[in-house]
């Protein structure tokens, strides 16, 4: 194989565990002209305040950044879907020149009348940040008039990745923090932080709180309601599952409301389990929430284990390739994927910190590949080289895979069915499962398919 | 239930745009730059555009779709990308080993005024560009058309780029195939080859944007037009360019620029836009039509005279890219179906009286307009049929109206890549298709007497 150049700005982005001196580089900007999975501030918002529900989400910008984040996030509701529509003020060449924010009044003004959303959104899109459009006048003026919350979500594109995107849409939530009633929340409380609910994952989650006896306040944002989130200082601890979108939030309501928090993940059996065991510690003076812990976990793990092992049969020993949006992810996958066997040949992420990495080191196996903001051409290369039967990942990573002939997971927005959880575990593995061992991969042409060679690389 | 608020009465919305039925110009300009071959587009802004349309492609193709960003910081967006622009295209050519670099603009940098002639001379100036590798441009502001202009900008951009006057005329036609999919280019390419027509097809995703599954990834797949056939561009005699707002552009450019002498004609879409083509290709190549071209036009209007009691005056709701409607209009209207609403989100003035030329008068027509405005329309008029992009399901499921998937985006449904609208055999497969979902329908509704066999 001719060897893969990488460029030079980018050699301290990938690591080879057992081969390379460790100090990989990252949390920096993606190069120019990289082929970047990346994404932007807008996206990093529009992700994690689109499954509030009952909101109005209108994109102040020219018609791209709506149209593109209509109702691809498969978060799920079990009431109101204004959210699902794409608003936009669709601002012309001339709105460009003379200002939009007289539209931009126009337009939220029409759609708060005619929808009567419990609060409003304003996403600043790039062209917005730049023209200096005074949105923060309009949703204050909007505010006053239509008695709701408009909130400005600063998000133009240029000002930083998907992270910062993030920290916008948390510095919007706490802005109706602490705005409700909350004398009628139970002690026992909890709010979920960065769930969003992806094909009903948060349902399930919740189900386990609520059989423990803890009262699940709200899940920010997976089906969200505004007047969940006004009451969410009212909890007595925030679990976080979603670390790299919601920590900044947690960190916010620590500091406002002195809530504490802890960091959780959904995926896979081991950190389930500790993130129902950790929220009872956390109320250990009720010691009942601890013992019916126990029995979820009993009774969840009966449900799938005949199950699960079957899959493990079939998938032991196969390779596994991940490339997800957050490196927290990545750990519960590797867990997971050896629940079942799997060995994980490649660990990837767009937007890892150095502690992240550090951890993945570790977890990792020697000979593993460890990769920050990867570009095509390098996750195909080393998914080859590594002879991975899976790759883990998202839209952009979907088509790579079936082309070199390997099965593929969705584990970012486009997900069907839940990941989360006993059960989510189980339908994982059914999904590693069908994929890995679909027959289509025996029709791939290979040398002797027409009884004549063909060269490969 | 997504769309319960929808209501009957329409009122004059000016500041507001309700699901739109278009998208930004960039996205086009990468889809036409995948059709030159070992081109990787590259979005001039900040990363989430190019994240953005790699996403909206990859989802409507399923393929890998490939392209550089600049990635725009906020000190790019104060002091312009020029430098970031440079830094880019040293790095793909250093990296990704391109022929072209197809650059586009988004808002934010056009916004700034990024100047990309200034910018690509001056790479070419300081030794970025190594010899035989280009280049193109295009400025593709998203607050200004929407993908269908982008897509005409770019491949504009390629007729500025390469085409050359020798001044030896070829025996060649240029084809420019319009915003259509992968397969329509191939099925363009195939026509004109049967007909023994010597053509440049550009631009071409065939093999590119539905590329065969070979065991191995592919940064620049087989297809795309080849750089030598776009520079043989200029020698070629003529130039027929399918519909005059993706592709109308491009061909006046390149008459005046190379004195080809263009056509512009409607998207080969059903029988009388192909016969038009097909009579078209054969004036300019001097050619008889074959007996092959003429069976598949028999066969498409037999299955439309065997089956023109299940068409007539069934109505029709139309929404998508103003060159495909022109056509779909036409087609529909030629089967007997009453075309009874048309909507399209690129604006453009023709568009009505063009809608109306093909379907009558008393069609409702809007340029410019939404999905929601769309649907109000259905409410005011039901119809038996939509046809539209995969967005066109919510309506398709609440007014309970049978939904064939036709235009840009597809995220839910396959083939479009793979088999052809446009031509004798792309109407057989929208007759089949529009078949299969009237008769469906009729014995899904039907009554148990009344559910038979034969139809």
């Amino acid at each position: 194989m001719e060897k893969l150049k990488i460029l030079e700005g980018r050699r301290g982005q990938v690591f080879e565990k057992g081969k390379d001196a460790f100090k990989l580089n990252c949390g920096v900007k993606s190069t120019s002209g990289a082929v970047s999975q990346r994404a932007c501030v807008f996206c990093g918002s529009r992700v994690v305040l689109y499954p509030i529900t009952d909101a109005l989400h209108l994109v102040h910008g020219p018609i791209g950044c709506a149209a593109y984040t209509w109702d691809i996030r498969g978060s799920m509701s079990s009431g109101p879907v204004i959210n699902r529509h794409s608003f936009s003020t669709d601002l012309r060449e001339i709105d460009v020149i003379y200002g939009g924010a007289e539209k931009l009044y126009k337009a939220a003004s029409q759609l708060i009348d005619k929808h009567k959303p419990e609060a409003a959104f304003i996403y600043s899109t790039c062209i917005v940040g730049l023209i200096g459009d005074d949105v923060e006048a309009v949703c204050k003026k909007l505010s006053e008039e239509k008695k709701i919350p408009v909130i400005n979500v600063d998000s133009a594109g240029f000002k930083g990745t998907k992270k910062d995107g993030y920290k916008a849409a948390c510095e919007s939530i706490a802005k109706l923090v602490g705005t409700g009633d909350i004398s009628m929340i139970a002690p026992y409380s909890i709010n979920i932080l960065g769930e969003f609910n992806l094909a009903g994952e948060a349902w399930i989650i919740k189900d386990y709180y609520t059989r423990m006896g803890v009262n699940v306040n709200a899940v920010i944002t997976g089906d969200g309601r505004v007047a969940d989130l006004k009451r969410a200082h009212g909890a007595a601890l925030n679990v976080v599952q979603c670390a790299g979108s919601m920590t900044y939030l947690a960190e916010i309501m620590k500091k406002k409301y002195n809530i504490p928090f802890i960091r959780v993940s959904y995926f896979g059996l081991d950190d389930m389990t500790s993130a129902l065991y950790d929220v009872a510690a956390f109320f250990e003076k009720n010691p009942e929430i601890n013992e019916r812990a126990g029995m979820v976990v009993k009774d969840e793990m009966d449900a799938i284990m005949p199950g699960l092992l079957r899959y493990r049969k079939a998938l032991s020993g196969k390779k596994a390739a991940l490339y997800v949006g957050g490196a927290f992810k990545a750990f519960s996958l590797i867990k997971a994927l050896r629940v079942l066997g799997m060995d994980v040949v490649l660990a990837g992420s767009q937007t890892g910190n150095k502690e992240d990495y550090e951890d993945l080191k570790k977890i990792c196996d020697d000979g593993a590949i460890i990769i920050d903001d990867a570009n095509p051409q390098e996750l195909s290369r080393y998914i080859t080289e590594k002879k991975a039967d899976v790759l883990i990942g998202g839209v952009k990573e979907r088509p790579i895979a079936y082309k070199i002939g390997i099965g593929f997971c969705d584990h970012n927005h486009e997900r069907k069915i839940p990941l989360a959880g006993y059960a989510g575990m189980l339908n994982f593995a059914g999904e590693v499962y069908s994929s890995v061992m679909s027959p289509v991969w025996k029709l791939v042409l290979r040398n002797d398919t027409f009884g004549q060679k063909r060269s490969r690389p | 239930m997504l769309l319960r608020h929808t209501p009957k009465e329409i009122k004059e919305r000016s500041a507001l745009t309700v699901n739109p039925a278009k998208t930004c110009q960039p996205v086009g300009a990468m889809y036409a730059a995948l059709g030159v071959h070992k081109c990787l587009p590259h979005s001039h802004g900040s990363q989430g555009c190019c994240a953005y349309h790699r996403s909206a492609l990859t989802r409507h193709y399923k393929e890998p779709v490939m392209a550089g960003t600049s990635s725009f910081t906020e000190g790019a967006s104060v002091f312009g990308g020029q430098a970031n622009l440079l830094e880019a295209i040293n790095n793909i050519f250093t990296i990704y080993n391109p022929d072209v670099i197809a650059v586009h603009t988004t808002c934010l940098s056009e916004t700034i005024g990024d100047d990309l002639t200034q910018i690509t001379n001056k790479a070419k100036e300081e030794g970025k560009v190594p010899d035989g590798k280009y280049v193109i441009k295009a400025n593709t502001p998203s607050y200004v058309g929407s993908h269908v202009t982008g897509f005409a900008n770019m491949v504009k951009g390629i007729v500025d780029a390469f085409p050359v006057n020798t001044g030896h005329k070829t025996n060649t036609i240029n084809i420019i195939p319009g915003y259509v999919e992968p397969s329509d280019m191939s099925e363009i390419k195939r026509i004109a080859s049967e007909m023994g027509i010597k053509t440049i097809v550009f631009p071409d995703t065939s093999n590119v944007l539905n590329g065969p599954q070979t065991g191995k990834y592919d940064m620049y797949p087989s297809g795309g037009t080849k750089i030598p056939d776009l520079i043989k561009a200029g020698d070629s005699k003529a130039t027929i360019a399918l519909g005059p707002i993706a592709s109308g552009p491009a061909a006046k450019a390149l008459d005046t620029k190379c004195k080809v002498p263009c056509e512009i004609l409607k998207l080969p879409i059903g029988i009388k836009a192909t016969d038009e083509f097909v009579d078209r290709l054969r004036i300019l190549g001097g050619v008889s039509v074959s007996e092959e071209i003429k069976t598949e036009r028999g066969q498409a209007v037999d299955v439309i005279t065997d089956m023109q009691q299940y068409f007539a005056g069934k109505k029709a709701a139309l929404i998508g890219d103003p060159d495909q409607m022109v056509s779909l209009a036409g087609f529909l209207t030629d089967i007997g179906m009453k075309v009874r609403h048309v909507v399209t989100g690129t604006s453009g003035k023709k568009f009505e009286k063009r809608i109306r030329e093909a379907a009558g008068e008393d069609v409702n027509v809007k340029e410019g307009g939404d999905y929601f405005y769309f649907h109000q329309l259905i409410k005011n008029e039901k119809v038996d049929l939509i046809l539209g992009n995969s967005y066109s399901k919510y309506i398709s499921r609440d007014e309970d109206i049978p939904l064939i998937r036709f235009g840009f985006p597809i995220y839910d449904r396959v083939g479009h890549q793979y088999n052809p609208c446009v031509g004798y055999r792309g109407a057989m497969r929208l007759l089949e298709n529009i078949l299969n979902a009237l008769l469906d329908r009729q014995d899904r509704d039907a009554l148990e007497e009344k559910f038979e066999l034969v139809m």
